[in-house]
């Protein structure tokens, strides 16, 4: 799952990560309020941050034409200007696609003075299954950039479980993003405060870019996640209510949604071939035999291990309303449960949702020979494939790509 | 396992990785709904599933057969079992798992799927130095196909289908089930039987990687050759396949599932998703062929593929 970057922050403050002063708000004048209050602080300048689950956001454009995502202003009543052009409407980044995300939600804060950005990010390494942070003093660019040409400038360290993330840890990565005396102990802070959110929100990453060094309003440097990102492991949701309530419905695809109401696996994508299938990766697979012989799939869909009938109709009713589709291709390995009852499950969801589009299916495992008698004398016009190569083949010639 | 340690003779006859027909096994969470269903199902399978665990209903006996523990400890000192395989749900998981290194059982089969990825890096660092070796999470599990009717007489420890197996040569190791049944369908129904068929799991933190289990198959004389399924997401399979290139002589076919993922996606599986242009399986085709393992074309080319290197 991932969050707004307001929600990200107000874990990090928790954890005694500094950010720049601000707040959330749905309405324009609710924005301008919070940088009225800012500028009475001390503020000399604010920034308006539309909330997506998306990056680009200030080199974004606005379907109504209006540009850049994040904004700063030198007045409250500029930050009102800005707040009315960017909320109700729809940004669209090179991360977003072109249908862009709506946005309902800003962030309205300080914007520090900044000497320079910097790099920060906790996230796990696979091969050594352990945490790793990085760092580099390229910051508030595209670190998968500054990973291609100029690999050395990203330090890493690996923390030890067992322990966590040990002050001289912490230290060292600060040394290697080449601060100065006064801000190393800082920054060793913002690094730990960083990793603990990491570490006990149960996030697959915590990124903070830009990590900046900032003059504060008594002129002094200071160190400040002036932008995160996280993204949480979705199995350890059950254990955090308070992350669980930041889930945010519109940024989510509506069929994925209703697809996880049912405890199906479904991811939308581009072409006209439906597959419905048992196994992620046997479903990953249908994905790709159906592009190896020329067509394109609409979706990856996994049904789970046990495909129940209710499974299987609620899978056909959200495969059909994606108007793209032009054709099904059903691959079922059965191995453990009777195919005839797979088979029975597909003739009714079929007979119930009125499918009218080709149906390819290929059944295979226990039972089969009832399971393909079942779809035999169902009625129904549905294609049987005898292997997957066969079903992709039928399905994609059916729908005539 | 005793006596296998004891002589070579029971060794030579009876090849395989991981476990054998004669491998004692427990079941933890063997009450659970889905534990018991899976225990009946190895049991009918021949396999020797000797006792079960859950916590509070030690003392009772399962299906009239297997005698349940309160502990793991209490069930290896009874039964003498060195294999265990674990059904309980996510939150209780990386407990069981621990349970079962703490007594000292020598394979530890995680079936579960949604263990929170901090409790495995925990596991799997609490683990470190000690001798059991850990298969999954999120996996199918084990078998070793048995000599009877529809491989009947096996070890079958998780959730795959036995009957779709055969005694033979071929050995199988993937991160995804219903693929691993797939390829081994592919074998059996071209009358090529398998040694082992190795689930390891679609999670990023696993116990054993590709890499683990094609060492193990490359060591065992029963195994003749090897499928290596594997899918987007981390490095494993460059990994494995950057070991075969120099250390194994067996003829090797892989598959690789998801090419046609979008980016950024996680594909069902916890650990299947392309990230920072890493983990493509354009990259991993890439290193499986340069390794010169034989790579099908589509999935329904697995067996097919190997056997024709043959």
């Amino acid at each position: 799952m991932n969050i707004h970057e307001y929600q990200a922050k107000q874990l990090l403050t928790q954890y005694g990560v500094a950010v720049p002063a601000g707040q959330s708000c749905d309405a324009p004048e609710a924005a301008k309020d919070i940088a009225q209050k800012l500028y009475q602080d001390g503020a000399k300048l604010t920034v308006v941050k539309a909330q997506i689950h998306a990056g680009g956001r200030g080199k974004g454009t606005f379907k109504n034409g209006f540009k850049g995502g994040v904004k700063l202003c030198k007045t409250a009543d500029e930050v009102l200007e800005n707040a009315k052009a960017m909320l109700g409407n729809v940004l669209v980044t090179k991360q977003t696609g072109p249908d862009g995300r709506l946005v309902s939600k800003l962030l309205v804060a300080l914007a520090p003075q900044i000497q320079k950005e910097l790099y920060l990010a906790v996230l796990l390494d696979r091969a050594a299954s352990r945490p790793i942070i990085m760092v580099s003093t390229e910051g508030g660019v595209d670190i998968e950039e500054v990973a291609a040409r100029t690999p050395e400038k990203i330090v890493k360290e690996w923390v030890d479980p067992a322990v966590g993330l040990m002050p001289f840890q912490a230290r060292k990565l600060a040394r290697a993003l080449e601060l100065k005396e006064g801000l190393i102990g800082q920054a060793a802070k913002l690094i730990s405060g960083v990793y603990k959110t990491w570490w006990e929100c149960d996030a697959s990453l915590v990124e903070i870019n830009p990590l900046c060094i900032i003059t504060d309003a008594q002129g002094k440097p200071g160190i400040s996640a002036v932008d995160a990102k996280i993204s949480l492991d979705d199995n350890a949701l059950y254990r955090h209510a308070n992350i669980q309530a930041m889930r945010d419905l519109a940024e989510e695809a509506p069929l994925e949604t209703e697809a996880s109401e049912h405890n199906l696996n479904y991811i939308k994508l581009d072409g006209n071939i439906a597959c419905l299938v048992n196994g992620a990766g046997l479903a990953m697979a249908t994905m790709d035999i159906i592009r190896h012989y020329g067509g394109m799939p609409a979706n990856f869909l996994d049904v789970g291990g046990g495909a129940s009938t209710e499974q299987v109709t609620a899978a056909f009713k959200i495969i059909m309303k994606d108007l793209n589709v032009k054709g099904i291709l059903v691959n079922i390995f059965g191995g453990i449960m009777d195919c005839n009852i797979i088979a029975t499950g597909i003739v009714a969801a079929v007979k119930q949702t009125g499918l009218k589009l080709p149906l390819v299916v290929r059944l295979e495992g226990n039972n089969v020979s009832a399971g393909k008698r079942t779809l035999a004398d169902s009625g129904l016009t549905l294609i049987t494939g005898d292997s997957m190569a066969d079903a992709a083949q039928k399905v994609v010639g059916a729908v005539g790509n | 396992m005793h006596e296998e340690a004891r002589g070579n003779f029971l060794y030579i006859i009876d090849m395989s990785i991981l476990v054998k027909p004669n491998t004692r096994v427990i079941v933890q969470g063997i009450t659970g709904s889905f534990g018991a269903r899976h225990t009946q199902l190895s049991l009918g399978y021949g396999t020797q599933i000797v006792a079960g665990v859950t916590p509070g209903k030690g003392g009772q006996l399962f299906d009239n057969k297997a005698p349940i523990f309160d502990t793991v400890a209490e069930a290896v000192k009874e039964t003498g079992a060195t294999a265990s395989a674990i059904f309980v749900p996510p939150p209780f998981a990386a407990d069981a798992i621990l349970e079962g290194v703490d007594a000292g059982l020598e394979l530890v089969v995680c079936i579960t799927e949604g263990i929170p990825v901090n409790d495995m890096v925990k596991v799997k660092r609490a683990m470190a130095g000690k001798a059991t070796r850990l298969i999954g999470p999120n996996c199918p599990g084990v078998v070793t196909p048995g000599e009877g009717p529809d491989s009947h007489g096996g070890c079958r420890i998780g959730i795959a289908p036995g009957y779709i197996h055969k005694k033979g040569h071929i050995g199988v190791v993937s991160r995804s089930g219903t693929l691993t049944y797939e390829a081994v369908w592919q074998l059996t129904c071209r009358g090529a039987g398998q040694s082992t068929c190795v689930g390891i799991g679609g999670d990023p933190v696993a116990g054993t990687t590709h890499l683990d289990v094609i060492k193990m198959f490359t060591a065992d004389p029963d195994t003749h050759g090897i499928i290596l399924i594997g899918e987007i997401g981390g490095a494993a399979e460059e990994e494995a396949a950057e070991w075969i290139k120099h250390n194994c002589r067996k003829p090797v076919a892989g598959f690789i599932a998801g090419a046609t993922a979008p980016p950024g996606r996680r594909m069902g599986h916890a650990g299947a998703i392309v990230s920072g242009g890493k983990g493509t399986a354009a990259v991993k085709i890439q290193a499986l062929r340069e390794a010169g393992i034989g790579v099908a074309p589509t999935p329904s080319e697995m067996a097919e593929t190997l056997l024709k290197m043959m």
